[in-house]
């Protein structure tokens, strides 16, 4: 577990509003200056509210977004820098990375049988040496991901949402990846069905030794999934750790109470617990506060806090934290 | 909190909607009754008829759907034979609804204000504009809106997701309805958002003596709110019961098979979820037995060919399951 897969640094990536004779053009701080690293083999979650730039970041690793500035590295070679300007053709690493979406009804072609989908990944890398083969590949992929053999000629509007997003699976899993970027795969799903599909992948990642980055508004199902999590909050990580230690020790006050907010199936526990509750909304990250991003909402900001971004430094093995309280201790 | 009297009674509801491709039974005989001052929870997938059925007690069943058996009676009325101006003054008025969405349902080109405004009037409560407008301000005030004599006059995109629902809950509050049907009302928000939205309605339904039911499939938010709680499942209701003994002592296969496949922020191990083999059923073509035999582990023969009635398995506590009669009856069985 020790290999690092996938390595970014002060990775960010902003989107332009468009400006006019009398607004000024400006920008969406979608992601600021994130660094992380992937470890071959594990499943990093990556939890935050809406808007707080997760998606953004998955999408930006395997530049489907082209990163504003910063540097992505892939087992050891980079593929994006944006002070050297680095910038590799990303064919042969589409291979390696691969990405689920969250809604399955709009990621999959209504136009295409469900054996073109899976089967067009297969053309573009040239991964077939006949039409046998290729029908064979197909019905090997759907068979891996529970579907029947038989779907390979049917519609994506044929089939339930869950369903789909096993369709969805099979393509990413096609090009034989080693790194699929995991976009809310499950959210678009009920309840039943998520369990289905959390296995399959937990299942699939055992079985090919697959990397993931899972990216989820559900702290619960994240944590079930994930070796690590990281804690995002308007574009900018907060906190990043083991997932047990995070979700039972949180150190940041965000995580904290994002923790606090999450119901429990239990009516007990959940009646007798302490909330805390946060006042307001997320600031816009067309405008984002100075100093500490969280500091509007905190409880426990201070002069510092408005005034001094605070950097992510460890305070637990493994366990980083970008807050101003704790490095005073 | 005086329980024992009824404010709504639900006897044997049928819904079905009339399709090209034939009859869907949305709701398919479900029976519940719900006390003064009571949160109920209704919990279901989607398709699970749960909506169908809080909209057919407020009159806002959509065509082609319809009621096509059963009663529904509110204090002592029956609410089915109301016309239509009986109708409009029994909703929002006595009996009120917040939705999924808050932004599709508030309209866009009027203010806050004069939306919330407009409610008090409608119902002819006998308020004055200035004293609606007061009134509208109050409201505003108790759902935790800051600085509401400067918000009231604001649009519903000048609100956020949050503050939106906020407003719903003002306006379906505003003219003190006894039954309050949230449906699915912090689905659409964020977890801190939603933590707020719960917080106040736990508050509020305190204050104002307001019943509620509860509409959603999350399992954390009903433990959280709810005294009593449906299982729906195809259309009909599986279990029934208080809260604690639906979560520490469910008896129906689909209740235990919700609880089971969810993961829990506060389990220790990591253990393996136990998903619920199988997909929803179709409606179109309803299974003859329990519509959950298709995918039950411990589906038997007779659930195949007859559907099972309601076993009384605890105080208020009803589950219909063939597995009940397998066992004695009435006592919680491992399986």
């Amino acid at each position: 577990m020790s290999d690092i897969l996938l390595k970014i640094e002060n990775l960010s990536k902003y989107f332009p509003v468009k400006g006019n004779l009398f607004r000024k053009k400006k920008y969406v701080q979608a992601v600021e200056s994130v660094s992380l690293e992937i470890f071959k083999g594990e499943t990093l979650g990556l939890v935050g509210e809406s808007g707080c730039g997760k998606t953004t970041l998955g999408r930006t690793i395997i530049r489907l977004y082209e990163p504003t500035a910063g540097r992505i590295e892939y087992d050891g070679t980079p593929i994006y820098d944006s002070a050297q300007k680095i910038a590799v053709d990303m064919l042969p690493y589409r291979r390696k990375m691969q990405i689920i979406f969250q809604d399955p009804s709009a990621s999959l072609d209504p136009r295409m049988t469900v054996g073109e989908i899976v089967g067009e990944a297969l053309d573009i890398h040239k991964l077939c040496s006949g039409k046998k083969d290729r029908q064979e590949r197909i019905k090997a992929l759907l068979d891996e991901v529970g579907l029947n053999t038989e779907h390979a000629n049917r519609f994506p509007h044929e089939f339930s949402g869950g369903q789909q997003q096993r369709v969805g699976i099979a393509r990413a899993l096609a090009v034989e990846p080693e790194f699929i970027v995991c976009d809310e795969p499950i959210s678009a799903l009920d309840v039943s069905i998520q369990s289905q599909v959390v296995n399959m992948l937990e299942d699939l990642q055992r079985d090919k030794g697959l990397t993931y980055l899972f990216i989820a508004h559900d702290i619960s199902v994240v944590r079930h999934i994930s070796n690590r999590i990281g804690v995002m909050y308007l574009g900018q990580l907060v906190e990043l750790g083991e997932s047990y230690e995070l979700c039972s020790h949180p150190i940041h006050p965000y995580t904290q109470t994002l923790l606090s907010a999450v119901p429990l199936p239990d009516p007990e526990k959940s009646r007798a617990r302490q909330r805390i509750l946060l006042e307001g909304d997320i600031p816009s990250p067309l405008d984002p506060p100075g100093g500490c991003r969280f500091h509007t909402r905190c409880p426990y900001a201070t002069e510092r806090c408005r005034a001094e971004q605070p950097a992510l430094k460890e305070y637990g093995p493994g366990h980083y934290a970008a807050c101003h309280l704790l490095e005073q201790g | 909190m005086d329980e024992k009297k009824t404010l709504l009674e639900v006897k044997d509801l049928k819904v079905s909607f009339f399709t090209p491709a034939g009859e869907v039974k949305a709701v398919d005989g479900i029976s519940y009754s719900l006390g003064y001052n009571e949160v109920m929870g209704i919990v279901g997938e989607s398709g699970s008829g749960k909506s169908v059925e809080a909209y057919s007690i407020i009159g806002l069943l959509q065509s082609p759907g319809k009621v096509t058996g059963g009663s529904i009676t509110f204090e002592g009325e029956d609410v089915l034979s109301f016309s239509e101006e009986q109708m409009r003054q029994f909703r929002g008025n006595r009996v009120s609804m917040i939705f999924q969405n808050p932004m599709t349902c508030l309209n866009p080109v009027y203010t806050i204000g004069n939306q919330l405004v407009e409610a008090l009037l409608c119902h002819d409560k006998g308020y004055s504009k200035d004293q609606a407008r007061a009134r509208a301000i109050e409201m505003l005030e108790l759902v935790g809106i800051n600085n509401a004599e400067k918000r009231i006059d604001q649009y519903p995109h000048e609100f956020s997701g949050g503050m939106r629902q906020r407003a719903m809950i003002a306006m379906a509050l505003i003219c003190e309805p006894k039954l309050l049907i949230a449906d699915e009302p912090t689905t659409a928000l964020d977890v801190t958002i939603q933590a707020q939205i719960l917080e106040l309605m736990k508050a509020l339904q305190k204050k104002e003596n307001t019943s509620i039911i509860f509409i959603t499939h999350n399992l954390g938010v009903v433990a959280e709110i709810c005294d009593r709680v449906s299982v729906m499942y195809a259309g009909r209701i599986v279990e029934q019961g208080p809260v604690n003994d639906i979560f520490y002592d469910p008896q129906h296969p689909y209740t235990k098979g919700l609880l089971a496949s969810t993961p829990r922020l506060d389990e220790e191990g990591r253990e393996r979820l136990v998903p619920i083999e199988g997909t929803p059923i179709d409606l179109l073509n309803p299974p003859q037995g329990c519509s959950f035999g298709p995918r039950c582990k411990d589906c038997m023969k007779i659930c195949l060919r007859q559907k099972p009635p309601f076993v009384q398995v605890g105080d208020g506590h009803i589950s219909a399951c063939w597995l009940h009669f397998r066992e004695q009856p009435g006592k919680g069985d491992k399986t």
